[in-house]
Parts: C-alpha cells; structure tokens; sequence
C-alpha cells in the first residue's frame, strides 16, 4: 500500500496475458470471466486465459497496485452480487501505456529493418 | 457433485489463494460449463481446468515461496546473531548425525557389493557344547556339506593367507586369500583385466594361478597391462599372474591383495578335526535360512552318526555374510547413532526454543500483518519456510562437518567385512543428511509457528511489551528445555560409563609387559623352511646378531604375539582323565628362549625352553599358571605328562597368564614349546614368525640393523608387521579410545546446548519480567530474594531434567551393558558426576540472567509501562 510507486518502466516488458487484461479493463470494470471474454473476442479467439492464469495475473497485479477493487458497483440491472469486479488504477494505466509505448518502438525497429509492412 | 470436485482440485492451490479467489475461480468454471455443449465438450473443459490448475497452482506456490524466501532473507540478515546460532547449532546435530548414519550404513544396513548378496551366507562347525559356536570347518566336513545338502545355488571355499611375495622389488608380505574356484562365481565377480579360476587351477598338483588386487597391480606393477602369464614366487613356489580384480573387491577383507586357489591335497581330507576353512555359500531362490539351518542340521547329525569321534559335538551354523560382525561393534555403532540422534533433538529442542522466543519478541509484527490480511495459514508458512532455510543451511554445512569427521571414525569400521575402510559421502547420505534437514526443519519450526500464530489477533497489539510472559508458552518452552537437560544427563552418564569401561580395561593387567619391545614378522616360506633344522639356523643367526646391536637387550621369536592373533589352539589331553568337552583347548606357542623375559612374563616355578631342549630329548613344555589350575589344582605340575600337538610333553615351568585375546576376552591357557622340538613339516602354521625385540633405544634406530641381519640371513625373506608391541595392545581399545572420544564430543555438545537453553530461558523470563522485577525491589525485596527467584526457576528445569534424565540414563546403561567391561549401568560415581555437572550448568546458565535481575532499576522498569 505504498504511496510512492515505482518507475511504470520497472514493471516492463509485462507477461502478453497481463498487457491483455490491462487493455480489457482500459474501458470499463470487469468480472474475471468478462475479462476472458474480452481477451478472447480481442484476440479473434487466440488467447483464452485460463481461469488459474487470470487469478494469478490478476493477485500480482492486486499487489502490485495496477489494478484495484472499487468499492461502488456498477449498475444494478448489470451487476452480478457473488462477483467481483477489477478497475485499472492511474499507474495500471501508466504501465499499460509504457508497455504499449515500448511495443510500437519495437515495430518502428522493425519497420526499419525491413522486418514489418509499412512505413519506416 | 462437479463443484465438488473442482473444489477438491482447487485444494491445489495456497489456502491463501483459495480463500482470495476460490469462488471466483469456480464461478468462471459454471460459466464456462453452461456454454459447454456435448459430452466431448465437457470432457475437453474438465482436461483443461485438471491440467492448468496443476500448472497455476504449482506456480501459485512458487510465487509464495519466493516471496517467503525473500522475506526470510530479510529477516534473517537482520539477527545475525540468532542466525548463526542456529545454522551452528543444526550443523553440529545434522553433521553428527549423518556421520554416525555413513558409518552405520557402511557397517551395518547397506548391502554387500556383490550381487544378491542377501542370500549369501557363512557356514560354521557350531562346537558349542566345547564353547567355540562359530569354529572354521575343516575340509572334509565341507566337502560332505556341499555334497549333501540342497538349500543352496553353490557352495565355495577360502582360506586367509600370508605369503612372501619375491621376483618384484623388494621382497613384500602380502595377504590373500586361497580360494575354490567355485567362490568367485557365487560371489559373482569378474576381474578387471585377465580371467577368473577355473576348475583346471584348482587342482591339486596344477600349476600356481594368481589374481592381483588392484592396489598390488598398482603399487608394485606399476598398473602395466601386460602383466598377465608374468611369472612370480609366493612362498618360493612359481606362480603365474593370470588376472587382477577389480578396485571395489575386498574379499574376505580390504587387506587382502592376492588370491591363489586352494588346490586341496588328499591328506588335507583326513583329519575332521583340521578346523582351517571359510564357507560361502548362496542360498537358492525361494530357500529361507532357517530352512537351510533345517537341513544343515539334519546334515550335522548324519555327520555326527558316521564320524562319532571327530563330529559328536559338530553341527553346522549358518549367517548371513552381512552379519559378520561382532555383536559388540554392532552396539557401538547403534549406541553412536543413538548419541548422534540425541545431540540432534536437543539441538532441535534448543532451536525451537530459540524460535519461541523470537516469535513471541515477533508477536507484534506478526499482529500487524495478520491486520493488514494475512491469513494464519501465510504466517505458518512463513516462519516455516524461515526454519526450513535455517535447517538446510545447518544440514549443509553438517554435510562439511561429516565428510570432515567420517575419516576420524574409521577405527570403528570392522576389519571382517568386505568393504571399503571408510564409508564414501554418497547419494545415500546426501539424501539422509537431506531428510534430517527437512524433519529437522519441521520439527523445531512447527510447534513455534503454530503457537506464535494461534494468539495474533489484535490482541498482540493491544498487549504491549509483555508479550507472551507467563502461562502456557513458558510452560513449553520449560519443557523443551528440561527435555534437554534430560538428554545430557543421558549423554554425560553413557559417556561416563564407557570412560569407566576404558578405563577398567586399560588398568587390566595384559601378563605382559609391552613397553620397549619393538616386533616384526619374518613368515619363513615353506618349503623352503620345512625343516626344522633350516629354520633354526635362520632364527639362530638373526637372534645372535641382534642381540649384539647396542640398544638391544634382548630378542626371541614366537609362533605368534599375544592379541595380534588371537586364535591358535590346540586340545589338551591327559592320559587316564576322560576329555572334558568345555574345558580342553589350549594356546600352542613355539617359542626360543628368552621370550618370557623379552615379555617379562613372570616365570613362577621350573624353568624356560632351553636351547638343549631338541628334538632327541623329551618335549618340554612351560605352561600357564591357569593351565595347571585347570589340570592339576593344589598340586606341583612340574614333572606331569600331558598329549598336546601331536606329542607327549613334560612340564618344566610355569609362567603368569597372558591376555592372548585380548583385554575384553577369557583367554584359553597357554602353553609354551621350544622351537626346536618341532618335527619335520608338522604343524608348520606354528612356527615361530614373530621377532621380539626389548630396546632401549629408538626404534629408528635398531630397525635398518635388524632389517640387514634378516636380509643377510636370507635375502629373499620380507618383513612386515613392524611395529611396537605397546601399539599393538593400545589397538586392543582403540575402537572404545575412538568411541569415547566421539560420544565424550556429543555429551560435551549437548551439555553446552542445553546450559544455552536454561540461559535463554531465563534471561528471556528475566527481561519479560522486569516490572514484576522492579515492583518487587520497590516495595522491599533484597537482592537474595531476587536471585532466589532466579536461581529457583533454573533449579526447578534442571532438577526435572535431571529426575527424568537419570531414568532414561540407566535404560540407556542397560542397553549398553555389553560394552560396559562389568562396570554396572547403575554406577554411582557416573551418576553423581553427571547430576554434579547439570547442577553446576544450570548454576552458570542462571547465573547472568540473575545478576540482570538484580540490576533491575525500579524506577526505569516501571516508568516504561
């Protein structure tokens, strides 16, 4: 519960499976299965997450405090009781971003060296 | 009924996990079973749920064991003190422990090196009714043996022998063995190089075949390959090399180095009562051994019935080959396992004690992080993972300790096994030294990290410094430490008796005289020396110029030395008495005049062998003063006749009795002849070998003199066996001398760990109590009081210890009565000494606690509530 984070770059390059559940949650909050859901339709159906991964990726990043649980609920004609729902925080978004910021620089590399379609 | 079973997997998972996110985890699981349409559907969500809650769980752990890891570290780093402590502490009891394991293992419970070894067995000539259980057969029993019975796969021969080895280097005495050429098969071994004896090697009459050991291969050969079809001289006979044995065969002992087939005569078969022969046998697949004995001792009757006079007292006992050990090392090694396990759980005890108290200095910390959501099940696994490090950094660095202390043992390790002096730190023993430090681990960790985590709850907060004073906890920790108390009292007073033992052993009077006699063996080949008078003019010619070396007052030669071989019997018999069965063996020693003087056995009546007492005048004989009260008690023996090694002879002395078996044994009494009354190639294995020698000066000295004397008596002739006959009789105790040592280490360990813990208890009680302390000097008590109060606590932990220690103590006595040499379990002076030294601990243990007690300022002490 340290106030002062560290370094979003200290936490790079993050796992596939905690980069897609970041972007899932980017949108809105979720419950765990929504977030499979998310990844799945993402991904055209190329990640599905195990439950047992999304529950680890999810106690570190808990921990971690990239994600947190809120406290209010979302719309009660949307809201499953027995679930839990997860909220990307500011510095769970910070990461999000370096990560993302991370990844295109490589696709730029690439590009460069004729490795990638596009513009260099 | 599914939930239920993905519940049971999900226990899988760390409970801290499970608590967190079981139910969402099943949750995602419904969802997915509702979209799951078809049998093959669910049977594909059910494969994949299995294996990947294997996977994550196994992860999900490892992720918590890192962390505990990390913490541990942390925490570590931060009490050095305590740390070390106790790595020290689990070292000195794992070392201990897998050194006295390695040591029992080799010796004991590990198989042979050879394979099947657990059906092969030794057979014997069980002579009880003449008191000799396991005597070695003699040919023609065996031959009858193998022929009649059935229990076994095959049955093979050998016996020890000594040769002088000539045609390579210098000449060399060497020990081997002859064997049948149907042994090396039962034993299933194959030499490295060469090939084995067959039949054809085995007869009498064949031309001499040898097998090399591979030390002699190396040492004298120079390892060369081509040293098959060389040709060299055993005991003057031609002998061609045909093989050389692997480094691993030590058989029938790691000092034998040659091995030569036994190439029976017929004249060996005749005489029933001819007892030179080792059996191996194999038993057949499915033939228990008391089958066989059945068989064996149907077999021994039959024998009995045809040879009524040679086999009436002869049946047939059989051992498995494991066992042959004496009962005696077979104790001592349990008795050292038993030590080590002792030393272990009082350092066990003293940690766990150590731990108690850091976990309750830690009931705060621990209180503040079950608030901030730990759950207990993380704080046990926590301090768990913490013990455990400790444990297997002690067990580590008790590996080190081992490998180092295992060489100091081997004097333990018995000569009559076939295998290797000191046992090897192998895979074995890395996985004992593995599990002890797991157990160990466990069993010092657990009992402080349930106890610290069953009372954290806010209240650890709430109670402030006085954490943990008083009531239950302290009546553990009180336990633990009188428990060690108990186990030193058990190690002081075991210690203490076996140094008894040793030393009612070493004050036995030998009948000798040991000190300055400076002896060597010259083995005389046959059949060079056949002749009587061929050995005479070697022995002659060595004695005279070996008298005249300055330092050298006197020197003789003897068939054999006292506790250097400890057998050579012979049956005594005396014309007109019927034999008595028990009572009618006899030591036979060929010896030249002037060895009792060397010996300075005293000689009470009569006179010594003389040098006229030859082979045309009646035989002499001088005797042992317990042979005449055996024969002739109350009566004058000089004169008397008696049949005794093939030969009538006539007293003419009598000396004192020597310890021929050495201290811990009843020797047989001992008859002396002279060497020169021995007829041409009868009983050639007593003629006179050993060289005695009194000095007054160095050895160093005297032996390159006596050394040229034997060379140019015979230049072929090797020496060997040189030594100081004080050492040979200190052999006689050294595995006791090395024993001691070893538990006399432990008592001291354990006596040291447990003033540690009546320490730490009572400066811990003292610190904890220092209000109370300082409440009570305010309102008046004296100094007395105080450390009274002190003192008493100690007093009480120890007096418990000591009660309960005395007990398991004399038990334990009981158990060793056997290595005990007739000092009683119970003996007081042991018992006193050992009470007296835990008094006088616990008086140093209470000792700093109390003086803190006393410094207590009032003031201070209350003004910190």
């Amino acid at each position: 519960m340290s106030t002062n984070r560290p370094d979003p770059a200290s936490l790079l390059p993050l796992p596939p499976a905690t980069f897609h559940i970041l972007l899932a949650l980017a949108g809105e909050d979720l419950h765990g299965y929504a977030i499979i859901q998310d990844v799945a339709a993402r991904t055209d159906g190329e990640l599905k997450l195990s439950a047992g991964t999304l529950y680890r990726s999810i106690q570190r990043l808990l921990e971690q405090g990239l994600l947190v649980e809120p406290r209010e609920r979302p719309a009660p004609e949307l809201d499953d009781e027995r679930r839990r729902y997860y909220r990307i925080t500011p510095f769970g978004r910070a990461v999000a971003q370096a990560e993302a910021q991370r990844l295109t620089q490589l696709v730029r590399m690439a590009r460069a060296a004729g490795l990638a379609p596009g513009r260099a | 009924m599914r939930l239920r079973l993905l519940r049971a997997l999900l226990q899988l998972y760390p409970a801290s996990f499970r608590a967190e996110f079981g139910e969402e985890l099943c949750a995602v699981f419904r969802q997915r079973r509702r979209e799951a349409s078809g049998l093959l559907e669910v049977c594909a969500l059910w494969l994949a749920t299995f294996t990947e809650t294997l996977g994550n769980a196994s992860a999900a752990h490892w992720d918590l064991l890192k962390q505990d890891l990390h913490y541990t570290a942390r925490s570590l780093r931060r009490t050095p003190g305590f740390t070390l402590t106790a790595i020290a502490v689990s070292a000195i009891g794992i070392g201990a422990t897998t050194a006295a394991f390695s040591l029992a293992d080799h010796v004991l419970f590990r198989p042979l090196p050879f394979r099947d070894s657990e059906r092969l067995v030794k057979l014997w000539e069980d002579q009880s009714p003449r008191n000799y259980a396991d005597m070695e057969p003699s040919p023609a029993n065996y031959r009858d043996w193998k022929r009649m019975s059935h229990s076994f796969e095959a049955m093979g021969a050998y016996h020890s022998e000594s040769v002088n080895l000539v045609g390579v280097g210098e000449p060399l005495r060497l020990e081997g063995a002859a064997v049948t050429a149907d042994l090396f098969p039962i034993l299933d071994v194959q030499p490295a190089l060469g090939r084995s004896f067959t039949e054809a090697d085995d007869r009498f009459g064949a031309p001499g075949t040898l097998l090399l050991s591979d030390g002699l291969w190396q040492r004298r050969f120079g390892a060369d390959p081509n040293v098959l079809g060389r040709k060299v001289s055993l005991d003057d006979a031609p002998f061609t090399i045909i093989g050389v044995m692997p480094p691993s065969f030590l058989f029938p002992s790691r000092k034998a180095e040659l091995w030569t087939t036994t190439r029976f005569a017929a004249d060996n078969f005749e005489d029933r009562g001819d007892n030179w022969l080792n059996v191996v046998a194999k038993l057949r697949r499915g033939v228990g051994l008391e089958q066989a004995r059945a068989e064996m001792r149907v077999v021994g009757e039959q024998l009995a019935r045809a040879w009524p006079k040679e086999n009436e007292h002869v049946g047939v006992s059989i051992s498995r080959l494991r066992d042959e050990i004496n009962d005696r090392t077979r104790l001592l090694l349990i008795a050292l396992l038993g030590a080590a396990l002792c030393v272990l759980l009082i350092g066990c005890t003293n940690l766990a004690n150590l731990l108690l108290a850091r976990a309750l200095v830690r009931r705060k910390e621990l209180a503040v992080r079950t608030a901030l959501g730990a759950g207990r099940e993380r704080l046990v696994r926590q301090l768990l993972t913490e013990s455990l490090v400790l444990a297997i950094s002690g067990g580590a660095a008790g590996v080190l300790v081992a490998t180092q202390a295992v060489p100091l043992l081997s004097k333990l390790v018995p000569n009559t096994l076939p295998i290797a002096e000191a046992p090897s730190i192998d895979l074995r023993v890395l996985g004992f030294a593995a599990l002890l430090s797991c157990l160990t681990g466990i069993a010092f960790g657990v009992i402080p990290a349930m106890r610290a985590c069953r009372g954290t709850n806010l209240a650890g907060l709430r109670e402030g410094s006085r954490g943990g004073v008083g009531g239950r906890k302290e009546l553990l920790r009180s336990v633990l430490v009188v428990a060690e108390v108990a186990g030193s009292v058990v190690l002081l007073v075991a210690c203490g008796l076996l140094i008894r033992a040793l030393w009612h052993l070493q004050s036995v009077d030998p009948g000798f005289r040991a000190n300055g006699v400076l002896t060597m063996r010259t083995w005389l080949p046959l059949p060079k020396y056949d002749r009587t008078a061929r050995r005479e003019q070697f022995y002659t010619k060595v004695l005279s110029e070996a008298r005249a070396l300055p330092g050298v007052s006197g020197a003789a030669y003897a068939s054999f030395l006292p506790m250097a071989f400890r057998g050579g019997i012979w049956k005594v018999a005396i014309a007109g008495r019927p034999p008595d069965e028990k009572f009618q063996m006899a030591s036979l020693r060929y010896v030249t005049p002037g060895f009792f003087d060397i010996l300075a056995i005293p000689l009470g009546a009569g006179r010594d062998v003389s040098e006229s007492d030859t082979r045309d005048k009646p035989f002499v004989a001088v005797v042992s003063e317990s042979f005449v009260r055996r024969y002739w008690p109350g009566q004058n023996p000089l004169g008397r006749h008696f049949e005794f090694g093939l030969a009538d002879r006539t007293v003419v002395g009598v000396v004192g009795d020597v310890r021929v078996r050495g201290l811990e044994r009843d020797s047989e009494p001992q008859v002396y002849l002279s060497y020169k009354q021995v007829p041409d190639g009868s009983i050639v294995g007593y003629t006179p070998k050993d060289l005695v020698v009194r000095i007054s000066a160095s050895p160093g000295a005297v032996l390159p003199s006596l050394r040229r004397i034997v060379a140019s008596a015979d230049p072929e002739q090797p020496i060997s066996d040189v030594r100081m006959l004080s050492d040979i009789v200190e052999d006689d105790t050294a595995p006791r001398v090395v024993q001691v040592r070893v538990l006399g280490a432990f008592a001291a360990i354990a006596f040291l760990l447990a003033g540690i813990g009546i320490h730490g208890l009572l400066a811990f009680a003292v610190s904890s109590r220092a209000q109370e302390i300082g409440v009570r000097i305010a309102l008046g008590a004296r100094p007395y009081d105080i450390i009274g109060m002190v003192l008493g606590d100690g007093v009480r932990l120890a007096a418990a210890g000591v009660v309960l220690g005395t007990g398991l103590a004399y038990a334990a006595g009981r158990a060793l009565e056997a290595l005990l040499a007739g000092v009683k379990p119970g003996d007081l002076p042991t018992f006193a000494t050992a009470v007296a030294l835990c008094l006088l601990m616990t008086a140093f243990g209470s000792l700093l606690p109390a003086i803190r007690a006393v410094r207590v300022d009032p003031t201070t002490s209350i003004r910190a509530e």
